[in-house]
C-alpha cells in the first residue's frame, strides 16, 4: 500500500452573496490520490468540480468557505496552514493550471519572467541559475530554439503557446501534484492532442500525480487512471478509468459515456440525433431529499425520490451512489 | 450573370459562394479597437434548402471570415454570395432589411451579443420589433412559442438573459434568431463553448428545427467529429483555402488532406482508446 | 513613431481648433474694452477709434485670426490693453506663480492618494479600507470653494500661515533660503485646498483600478503559484492598474495651468486665475485668448505625456493591440 499523496475527506465548500442562500458546490467529498496517477474529474459545468480544484490549492473567490473537512497533503491538513505556510505548498509541491490560457497570463510580462517568477518565489536560485533553468524548461514542453519565446508578451503567442507556457509555470518547480482545470476546453481539436501528450510525457518524467478536470470524457480515454464523476457537488461514481467506460454504473455516468460516443464518426448515420441527458443539472442552493440526479434519471425508482443514496462500495477500487447497487 | 432567376431547372440552391476571396483586413474603427480578419482565398460551396454544409478548421484559418461574408457582415474583394438565387453584394434598403431577416447568425458566446439587462422575452422580441413585425400581443404569443420550440421554461420569460446557463443562452439566441423566421442559420462556433451534454441537447433541437423549417445551415466550427454528425457536406479550410470539400461520409471515410487527418485526431485516438479499454475486458 | 507622429499631429488640429473658438466666442461676447472708455465724456471718439486702429480691432475677424496666428506662430500673443503690454511675458509671469502651485500640488496629491488607494485595495474590506472610504467620500462630497473657504477662516483664525499673496511685504531684504520659505509659507493655504480637493478622486482611482487588476484570473493564478504578497502586488498587479492611473496621471498634468484658478482666486494666490477674471472682466481680448491658449497647450501636452506613458507601461498598447484590456 503505497502512502497517499493527497486525502480529502468530508470536504464541502458553500458561496455566500447577500440576499441569496448559500451555494453548497463541494458537498461532503471524500478522496485519495496516489502519487505519480492521473485522475479525471468528469462533470457537466455546475457540478462543482472547477471549485473542489480551487478548494484544494485554497483558492476560492471570495464568498467562497469552507463548512466541513480537511485537505491532507503529505500529512498536512492544508486547510490549517497559515498563508505562509501556504505559499511554500503552492507552486513548489502543487499548482494548478487553468481553464483559459488567454486569461491566466499576465499581459504586461514577459512569459519568461512570469515562469522566472516561480521559480525565483521557492528554488534559492541565482539569476543565472534562474536563466538556466528556465530555458531547460521550456525546451522540454517544446519551444526549441527557447530564447525567442521567452521574450515574448502573452498576447503575441497563440493560444496553444500560452497554454504551454501556463503549464511550463506550473511545472516549474516540479510540483508533486498539478491540477488542470479543463485544460484543453479552449483549444482546437489538434492542439487537444497536443497538449494531453504534453501532461503525459511530464507525468512519465517526473512522476507527478495530475488531476484533470473536464466535462468531457473522451479526454481520459487512454489519459487517466481513474474517474471520478462530480453530479451537483457529489461524488457519483468512482473507478479505474477502462471500468468506466466498460461498465459505467451510475445512470448519470452512462449518459455521459453514451454522449462521447459522438466522437464515433463514421460508423453513425449521419443527422441522427444524439443520445442526450434531458433537463439541466440542478441548482446548488437548497436539495430536497432524494437523489440529485433522480429529475433527470432515465432508471429512476420510487425510492429515488425520497432518499439519498449512500455510497456503495460495488467492486474494489469502485464506488457509486444510486440505489440499483443497495444491497 | 451567373444566376439568372429566370432561367427555368432545378429551383436555386439556398446559399451559393463562388471564388470567394477576401484579404487580410485590418480595421481600425473608433477608440483605437482594430478587428483583424483572416484571409481567405477562392472558396466555394452551395447549401441546398434544408441541408447542412460545414465549414472546418482550426482558429485563424478563415473559416469566420467566410461566414462574416456570407451574412454580408464583411464584403467580399472578389467572388460573389447568392442568397436564394440573388446576389447579395448590390442589395439595399428594402431588400437589405428581408436578406437580414433569412439570414441570422449565432455566435460561440450569445450572451454577449445580448442586452444584460435584457429579459429572454425582450431578447427574443427585440429583432421583431426592429423589423416591425406583429403587434405587442403576437408577439408575445409568438415569444411564448418559440420558447417553448426551443426548449426554454415558460416561467423564466422575464428572467435576464444572463442569469441563464450556456445551455439556455444558446437555446435563447436560436429562438431569437427563428422569430423572424430566417430560411439560413450561419453557426459560427455555436456549441464549442457547451459542455458535451447541453451540446448535445443543441445538436438535436438544431436537428429538429431544420425538419420543421427546411432551415440551411452553415456551421463554422474546429470539432470535424461533431460537424461529421450533422452535415451532409463539409468542406476543410486551412490558411484560407478550402483544402479538402466533399460529402461528409466520403471525407470523413478516407481523409486525403494532412489538415483533416489532423482534425479527426482527437476522435480517432479516442475511439482507439475505447475500443482498446472493451478489448482489455474480454 | 508613427503613432506619435499621428498623435503630434492630432494635437496640433486640436490647438487650431481651439484657437478659431476662442475668437469665434470673443466676437461674439457682447460689449468690448472700449465700451467704458466711451461712456467717458473726456474720451473723444476719434480717439477711441485711433485706439481700435492701434491694437487692429478694426479688421475683420478672419484677418484678426491670421495676423494673431502669423504672431503667435513667433511667440507673440498680441497685446494686453488693460495692461499696455505684450500679452506672453503677463501671462508667463504668472503661469509659473500657478505652476508652482500646482506642480506642489499635484506632486503631494498622487504622492498621498497612490499608497493610500494600493493599500486600501490590498487590504480591501478591512479597517484601513473602509476608514480611507468614509474619508474620500466626505472630502469628495464638499466642494472646493468650501474647503478654500474653511481653510481660509481656519488660517485667519489661527494665524499659523499667511493668507493672500505670495511673499510677505518685506522679502526683497531676505536671504535666498528665508525668501524661499517664505514662498513656501505662502504656497501652505491653496496648495491644501488644491491637495484636498483632488485627493479623494484620485484615490478612488487608484483603488478601482488596483482592485479590478486584483480580481483578475492571471493574478489568482501567481497566487496559485505561491508568489509573496509583496511581489504579487508590487511586480504583478501595478504595472497592470498602472493603465487608467497613466491616463488619469495625464488628465491632472492637462489640468496644471486651469486647475486651481478659482482657489487663485480665493486665497489671492497671483497665478493665473486673478490675472485671468480681471481680463475678463474687462474684455481684454488678447489676454483672455492667451490665457486659453496657454491652457490647452498644456492640456494636449499632458495628454501626449499620457500616451507615451501608456506606450512605455503597456506592451499591448505599443503592438497596437486591439483591447488593452
Amino acid at each position: 500500500m503505497v502512502e497517499e499523496l493527497l486525502k480529502i475527506r468530508d470536504l464541502s465548500v458553500a458561496y455566500s452573496s447577500m440576499g441569496s442562500p448559500p451555494l453548497r458546490a463541494v458537498d461532503h467529498i471524500s478522496l485519495a490520490l496516489n502519487p505519480g496517477e492521473v485522475i479525471g474529474v468528469l462533470g457537466e459545468s455546475g457540478s462543482g468540480k472547477s471549485t473542489l480544484a480551487l478548494s484544494i490549492l485554497r483558492l476560492l473567490a471570495a464568498g467562497g468557505r469552507y463548512e466541513s473537512g480537511e485537505v491532507v497533503f503529505r500529512g498536512r491538513n492544508l486547510l490549517a496552514l497559515s498563508e505562509s505556510e501556504l505559499r511554500e505548498v503552492r507552486g513548489k509541491e502543487m499548482s494548478m493550471i487553468s481553464q483559459d490560457p488567454a486569461l491566466s497570463l499576465n499581459p504586461v510580462m514577459r512569459v519568461g519572467a512570469q515562469i522566472a517568477e516561480v521559480l525565483r518565489a521557492h528554488m534559492g536560485l541565482s539569476q543565472r541559475g534562474v536563466n538556466a533553468r528556465l530555458e531547460e524548461l521550456l525546451r522540454s514542453v517544446g519551444f526549441d530554439p527557447p530564447s525567442q519565446i521567452a521574450t515574448a508578451y502573452p498576447h503575441q503567442l497563440s493560444g496553444g503557446q500560452r497554454q504551454r507556457i501556463a503549464i511550463t509555470q506550473a511545472i516549474a518547480c516540479n510540483p508533486a501534484l498539478v491540477i488542470a482545470d479543463e485544460p484543453t476546453s479552449k483549444l482546437d481539436a489538434g492542439l487537444q492532442s497536443e497538449i494531453l501528450a504534453l501532461l503525459t510525457e511530464i507525468r512519465r518524467r517526473h512522476g507527478t500525480t495530475l488531476v484533470v478536470i473536464s466535462h468531457d470524457p473522451t479526454i481520459f480515454a487512454g489519459f487517466a487512471d481513474r474517474m471520478i464523476v462530480m453530479y451537483a457537488g457529489r461524488i457519483v461514481e468512482e473507478g479505474k478509468t477502462r471500468d468506466i467506460f466498460r461498465a459505467p454504473m451510475h445512470p448519470y455516468t452512462r449518459a455521459l459515456v453514451q454522449l462521447s460516443q459522438r466522437y464515433f464518426v463514421g460508423n453513425v448515420a449521419s443527422r441522427a440525433r444524439f443520445p442526450i441527458i434531458s433537463g439541466e443539472p440542478p441548482g446548488l442552493s437548497r436539495h430536497d431529499a432524494g437523489c440529485r440526479f433522480e429529475p433527470r434519471c432515465p432508471d429512476r425508482m420510487p425510492v429515488c425520490a425520497a432518499t439519498d443514496p449512500q455510497e456503495v462500495i460495488a467492486e474494489p477500487h469502485r464506488r457509486v451512489s444510486c440505489f440499483k447497487y443497495d444491497s | 450573370m451567373t444566376a439568372n432567376p429566370g432561367v427555368a431547372g432545378p429551383p436555386a440552391p439556398r446559399l451559393r459562394v463562388c471564388g470567394l476571396s477576401k484579404n487580410y483586413a485590418r480595421r481600425t474603427g473608433i477608440g483605437r479597437k482594430s478587428l483583424s480578419i483572416a484571409a481567405v482565398h477562392d472558396v466555394s460551396f452551395e447549401i441546398q434548402t434544408g441541408k447542412t454544409f460545414a465549414l472546418v478548421g482550426r482558429s485563424g484559418s478563415g473559416k469566420s471570415t467566410v461566414a462574416r461574408c456570407v451574412a454580408r457582415l464583411e464584403s467580399p474583394d472578389a467572388g460573389q454570395i447568392f442568397f436564394g438565387g440573388t446576389d447579395i453584394a448590390p442589395l439595399g434598403g428594402r431588400d437589405l432589411r428581408s436578406f437580414r431577416t433569412e439570414i441570422q447568425m449565432i455566435f460561440q458566446d450569445a450572451v454577449t451579443s445580448m442586452n444584460p439587462r435584457f429579459s429572454a422575452e425582450q431578447v427574443i422580441e427585440e429583432p421583431m420589433l426592429i423589423q416591425g413585425l406583429l403587434s405587442k400581443n403576437d408577439r408575445r404569443n409568438r415569444i411564448m412559442d418559440l420558447m417553448r420550440e426551443v426548449g426554454l421554461p415558460l416561467e423564466r420569460i422575464d428572467g435576464l438573459a444572463t442569469n441563464f446557463s450556456g445551455g439556455q443562452q444558446q437555446r435563447l439566441a436560436i429562438a431569437r434568431a427563428l422569430s423572424v423566421r430566417p430560411k439560413l442559420l450561419v453557426l459560427d462556433e455555436a456549441l464549442s463553448a457547451l459542455d458535451l451534454s447541453s451540446e448535445a441537447q443543441i445538436v438535436n433541437l438544431l436537428l429538429d428545427l431544420q425538419q420543421v423549417y427546411s432551415l440551411g445551415y452553415l456551421f463554422i466550427s474546429h470539432d470535424l467529429s461533431l460537424v461529421a454528425r450533422l452535415a451532409d457536406e463539409v468542406a476543410v479550410i486551412s490558411a484560407g483555402q478550402i483544402v479538402e470539400q466533399g460529402l461528409t461520409a466520403q471525407v470523413i471515410a478516407n481523409p486525403t488532406h494532412p489538415q483533416t487527418v489532423e482534425l479527426l485526431a482527437p476522435a480517432r485516438s479516442f475511439q482507439r482508446s475505447y475500443s482498446e479499454m472493451l478489448g482489455a475486458a474480454e | 513613431m508613427k503613432y506619435l507622429g499621428r498623435r503630434l499631429a492630432r494635437a496640433f488640429l486640436l490647438l487650431l481648433g481651439v484657437s478659431a473658438l476662442c475668437f469665434l466666442f470673443s466676437e461674439m461676447a457682447p460689449g468690448s474694452f472700449f465700451d467704458e472708455l466711451r461712456l467717458n465724456p473726456q474720451i473723444s471718439p476719434e480717439t477711441i477709434a485711433a485706439l481700435r486702429v492701434r491694437y487692429g480691432l478694426d479688421q475683420s475677424l478672419a484677418v484678426r485670426y491670421l495676423r494673431w496666428m502669423a504672431a503667435a506662430a513667433r511667440g507673440d500673443l498680441g497685446y494686453s490693453i488693460a495692461y499696455n503690454s505684450p500679452v506672453a511675458p503677463l501671462l508667463w509671469t504668472r503661469a509659473k506663480n500657478t505652476l508652482l502651485l500646482t506642480a506642489t500640488a499635484t506632486l503631494l496629491t498622487w504622492l498621498i492618494a497612490v499608497p493610500l488607494g494600493v493599500f486600501s485595495a490590498a487590504s480591501r474590506g478591512r479597517l484601513l479600507d473602509k476608514a480611507v472610504a468614509v474619508g474620500s467620500s466626505l472630502l469628495i462630497s464638499i466642494p472646493e470653494i468650501v474647503i478654500a473657504i474653511a481653510l481660509l477662516a481656519l488660517a485667519v483664525r489661527t494665524r499659523l500661515v499667511p493668507v493672500g499673496g505670495m511673499r510677505s511685504v518685506s522679502s526683497e531684504e531676505l536671504s535666498t533660503w528665508t525668501a524661499v520659505k517664505d514662498v513656501g509659507q505662502h504656497m501652505l493655504l491653496p496648495t491644501a485646498v488644491l491637495v484636498l480637493a483632488s485627493i479623494a478622486v484620485v484615490e478612488r482611482h487608484i483603488r478601482a483600478a488596483v482592485v479590478e487588476v486584483l480580481q483578475a484570473p492571471y493574478i489568482k493564478t501567481a497566487r496559485g503559484l505561491g508568489i509573496s504578497r509583496g511581489r504579487l502586488l508590487f511586480r504583478h498587479v501595478l504595472p497592470v492598474a498602472a493603465n487608467p492611473g497613466i491616463s488619469l496621471f495625464g488628465f491632472s498634468l492637462a489640468t496644471l495651468l486651469s486647475g486651481s484658478l478659482l482657489v487663485e482666486v480665493v486665497t489671492g494666490w497671483p497665478g493665473l486665475g486673478p490675472l485671468l477674471l480681471d481680463a475678463t472682466l474687462s474684455r481684454d481680448l488678447y489676454l483672455v485668448i492667451g490665457g486659453l491658449m496657454f491652457s490647452a497647450v498644456f492640456m494636449v501636452a499632458g495628454n501626449l505625456i499620457a500616451d507615451l506613458l501608456l506606450m512605455a507601461s503597456d506592451p499591448r498598447i505599443r503592438a497596437g493591440e486591439p483591447d488593452a484590456n
